[in-house]
């Protein structure tokens, strides 16, 4: 009877403890890389022995925010681009509560983009998983802030002109902490960074590079989200500490990735507590 | 503990290669062959049956070679494959 129980409970999965496998399958299409972001998160809470009742995880609105509904801890979905006000609210009120944000390009850079540049400036004590699939996903496939040129979408027929943004870029210069770039595929490195993210005070910013199956991949004709993956992984070239102006990504062509910064920097709960001591 | 994380067996007798056993929640694949292309040890293939939603979930053909290393369950998007060791699940129903 007991061999009957261990073996049952041996082929759990692994994850089981720290995600609401009770919702599974979960929305994403097949080939979508925010199921890997989902599961380095994971992986990196595994690592980090965390007190899940210590944890927050604050999701936008997109594809890449359904993943607060997903994982088993106290989790907010809050309305589009409100992610880090929300964070940040949770954090000064509960300031020995770690804060995670995880949300989508669209939701992050562009609705979300003066809160993402002042939590920035502040350093707010989050960490902030962008999942880049250069695409407003969720709504239809719309042209984002990080589309590149000249991708086509479903609001740019003719080809995207617009200059992208960068976002390890924007992110160093209003100010944050630590900045990593992974693609959905390097499993080991991106958990590894989150865990590093998770452990810095401060504003953390961690971009994952993932396949939009759906809607970037067929209107581009890109194939599946494993022919997406192994372009963007193939085609990806670590470079630590480099300078994030030069992080630009071109439409199909090389993906620099890596940690680009880790700095020292008073957070906002340290200057403010500071500033009434004296 | 996974294989990448153990400290290296240098000194001890014969080390045992690590074995891993594989289980797949089939209903829950979605059939995105991640785990198929990328596992080191090409354990997997893409099998011809389909799951209850139509699509086609990995089947085991090399379980001998797994070992253990856990990237199928990372790498799996939709958390329906994972890879438990071998003698673990052995020594534990033993001893019971
Ligand atoms: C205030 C507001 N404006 C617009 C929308 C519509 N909307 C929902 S999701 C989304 C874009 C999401 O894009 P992204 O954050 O990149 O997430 P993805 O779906 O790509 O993961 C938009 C514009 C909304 N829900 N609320
Ligand atoms: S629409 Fe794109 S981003 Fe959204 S779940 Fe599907 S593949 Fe993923
Ligand atoms: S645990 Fe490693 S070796 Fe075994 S099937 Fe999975 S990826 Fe392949
Ligand atoms: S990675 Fe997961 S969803 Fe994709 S084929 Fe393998 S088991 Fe199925
Ligand atoms: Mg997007």
């Amino acid at each position: 009877m007991e061999a009957i129980i261990t073996q049952q409970e041996a082929k759990r999965h692994p994850m089981d403890n720290l995600l609401r496998m009770d919702r599974m399958p979960h929305i994403w299409c097949p080939g979508c890389g925010i199921g890997n972001a989902v599961s380095a998160f994971a992986d990196a809470l595994d690592k980090l022995e965390y007190n899940l009742d210590k944890l927050c995880v604050v999701s936008g609105i997109g594809c890449t925010g359904r993943v607060a509904g997903y994982i088993k801890v106290d989790s907010f979905h809050t309305t589009h681009g409100r992610a880090i006000p929300f964070a940040t609210g949770i954090k000064l009120g509960n300031p020995d509560i770690k804060v995670v944000v995880i949300s989508g390009d669209g939701d992050l850079v562009s609705i979300g983009g003066n809160h993402f540049v002042h939590a920035a400036r502040r350093n707010i004590d989050l960490t902030v998983i962008c999942v880049n699939n250069f695409i407003y996903a969720m709504t239809g496939g719309q042209v984002a802030p990080t589309t590149p040129t000249p991708a086509y979408t479903t609001t740019s027929p003719f080809g995207n002109f617009e200059n992208p943004s960068n976002v390890p870029q924007l992110a160093e210069a209003a100010g944050a902490v630590y900045v990593a770039r992974w693609t959905a595929l390097h499993m080991r490195r991106l958990t590894y960074s989150i865990v590093d993210a998770l452990k810095k005070p401060g504003f953390s910013v961690v971009e994952v590079i993932s396949p939009c199956a759906m809607y970037y991949s067929r209107i581009n004709k890109l194939g599946d989200g494993l022919d997406m993956m192994k372009f963007y992984y193939d085609h990806s070239i670590i470079k630590h500490g480099e300078p994030t102006d030069h992080l630009e990504i071109d439409y199909q062509k090389e993906i620099i990735v890596g940690k680009f910064v880790d700095r020292e920097r008073p957070t906002y709960s340290e200057s403010m507590g500071k500033w009434f001591e004296d | 503990m996974r294989v990448r994380e153990r400290i290296k067996p240098f000194g001890s007798e014969k080390p045992q290669p690590v074995k891993g056993e594989l289980i797949i929640i089939e209903d829950r694949c979605k059939g995105c062959g991640f785990c198929v292309e990328y596992c080191p040890n090409d354990v997997l293939i893409v099998s011809d049956k389909f799951n209850s939603k139509g699509y086609h979930p990995p089947e085991v053909v090399h379980e001998e070679n797994c070992r253990y290393c856990g990237f199928c369950q990372l790498v799996c998007p939709d958390f329906a494959i994972f890879s438990i060791e071998e003698k673990a699940v052995e020594s534990k129903s033993n001893t019971a």
